[in-house]
């Protein structure tokens, strides 16, 4: 039972982190064309950054790292009087009113954490990625354009969100459905932090226990359970690819693109 | 600093078992964290060099493979590409292991297969000549027209015309491509120890170091940005590496036209 649940809590991770990622990912990119230049230089860090190191130590340095500054804030504003270290050694040491979840809170609130912390790490990692595929389709889109606005008299922020934006998507397009595919492919991950996903139950599952003791009346089974793992993910992919095809060829049915110019000669 | 010498000596080479035996447990030192995690860093070379060397073979094989005219050679080549590219390494990682796992309990021959520095290899073999064999076939089916016929005016023909003209012309198309997949491979290496691979008497790679020290110190603002050091240093290497093979293979060109692989990771796999 607990197997199609953790079926499910994947797919609410793709659910929620998809749009997030694409908020992340907005900000990112406007932050790396803006004319003001410490907040291009963030944008434009931030991508370098996590684009330059492996996805996996992100995601296990930011569940820490999100957790102890959430603590540490906590901390601040509800212990005022608290006068020790908070690092002493090697503990992290807050005062109980700061701990998150509350010690004496029910085991939802702990998972619904646990998961909050997963999927906001997911949403700055492949906020990165989503920043640089629309700079990219930011800087396809035709200069002309741009100066056309400007020349209508409309301001920098105008010609922003009524040329430009609405013209990137399908330069973005491309892009974005490979970061889909990328996206599916990370969520075995969530087993890394700590989530109880597919990934934990199929080790669970599978595996004996104690030959005396064994809760289930096979062996070895793991390989037989991530085989229907891979072969899950196989179709998840391939339903997308199907669907992001169709939707491509919809956008781009009257665009001035190669492809565009290609579908109006086959009809 | 000569104890940090002394901490280079004994952990230096921690990673692949020459050293002191026991790992530091208290009072962690940055010299310590520094040396540890490069020692680590051994094994991630070790399997992203080795995977895109043997991978390379089979990625050339796959790519031909895909285009061929003959159905069975194809559809082969299609789905390897398809079962490797379409699911995601880290369960490949898992399955890959139990499947040696249960192979070994067979067949004494596999029992070399459950360590990492064989399984773990051979699962990221067929991972990235996957993900190359595809890169090339999409560079085979842009050669110029005009190359192939020059091929067939010159009288080439076979293998002659295949190692003359085709094959330099498809690695010069995806290179670049190829460099950005070769780094994908190097930063997908910290998954095998995270995965089901078991890290033999703490011989471990970068990352698992890495995620030692957080875990015992409670600290992630130390070991995970030495980790991201030193693994941007990795891509730089391996962007010069590729970059002088780029040149070497459009060396035919006139200098200005030489296509410089430029240093952005925005590629993605």
């Amino acid at each position: 039972m607990n197997l199609y649940w953790s079926v499910l809590t994947v797919l609410l991770l793709l659910g929620i982190t998809a749009p997030v990622a694409l908020g992340f990912g907005f900000l990112g990119a406007s932050a790396a064309r803006s004319a003001f230049a410490p907040l291009r230089w963030i944008g434009k860090t931030y991508i370098a950054i996590v684009r330059g190191v492996p996805d996996i130590a992100f995601f296990l340095f930011f569940v820490i790292a999100l957790d102890q500054a959430i603590e540490f804030l906590r901390h601040k504003t509800l212990c005022p009087d608290w006068t020790e270290p908070v690092r002493q050694g090697s503990d992290f040491v807050v005062c109980q009113a700061a701990k998150m979840p509350l010690g004496n809170s029910p085991q939802w609130v702990h998972e619904t954490y646990g998961f909050s912390i997963a999927v906001i790490t997911f949403a700055i990692v492949y906020g990165a990625f989503a920043a640089n595929v629309l700079f990219g389709a930011m800087r396809a889109v035709p200069h002309a354009q741009l100066e056309t606005a400007a020349a209508y008299g409309m301001s920098t922020r105008q010609t922003f969100w009524r040329v430009l934006v609405p013209q990137m998507w399908v330069f973005a397009l491309p892009g974005l459905s490979n970061l889909w595919m990328l996206l599916i492919k990370a969520t075995p991950l969530l087993f890394l932090l700590g989530v109880e996903d597919v990934v934990y139950w199929a080790r669970e599952l599978g595996g004996t226990k104690t030959p005396r003791f064994t809760d289930y009346p096979h062996g070895d089974w793991r390989m037989w359970y991530f085989l229907g793992l891979l072969v899950f993910y196989l179709c998840f992919t391939r339903v997308s690819e199907i669907v992001l095809d169709r939707l491509m060829s919809r956008l781009t049915h009257g665009q001035a693109t190669a492809a565009g110019e290609a579908q109006r000669k086959a009809a | 600093m000569s104890t940090c010498l002394q901490t280079i000596q004994d952990y230096g080479l921690r990673a692949v078992g020459i050293g002191e035996r026991l790992l530091p447990r208290e009072d962690f030192t940055l010299c310590q964290q520094f040396t540890l995690i490069g020692s680590g860093m051994i094994w991630n070379i070790y399997f992203g060099a080795m995977a895109l060397l043997f991978g390379f073979f089979l990625a050339t094989a796959l790519g031909v493979g895909k285009a061929s005219a003959n159905i069975w050679v194809r559809k082969s080549a299609e789905w390897f590409i398809f079962i490797f590219r379409g699911s995601p390494l880290f369960i490949q990682f898992f399955f890959g292991y139990f499947l040696f796992l249960t192979l070994k309990s067979q067949y004494s021959f596999f029992d070399p297969f459950t360590a990492a520095w064989l399984g773990a290899l051979i699962v990221l073999f067929c991972n990235t000549a996957a993900y190359a064999g595809e890169i090339f076939y999409g560079a085979l089916q842009s050669i110029p027209k005009g190359d192939l016929e020059a091929a067939d005016a010159y009288g080439l023909s076979g293998w002659a015309r295949f190692r003359r003209v085709i094959w330099p012309t498809m690695l010069r198309l995806a290179w670049p491509a190829y460099t950005n997949e070769a780094i994908f491979l190097f930063h997908s290496t910290t998954l095998v120890f995270l995965s089901g691979f078991p890290a033999w008497q703490q011989r471990g790679d970068a990352l698992y170091y890495a995620n030692y020290f957080a875990d015992k110190t409670f600290n992630p603002f130390v070991p995970y940005p030495i980790l991201a050091g030193y693994f941007i240093v990795l891509t730089l290497i391996v962007i010069s590496f590729f970059g002088v093979v780029n040149t070497r293979l459009n060396r035919h060109l006139p200098q200005a036209q030489h296509r410089k692989i430029r240093l952005r990771l925005n590629l993605i796999r």
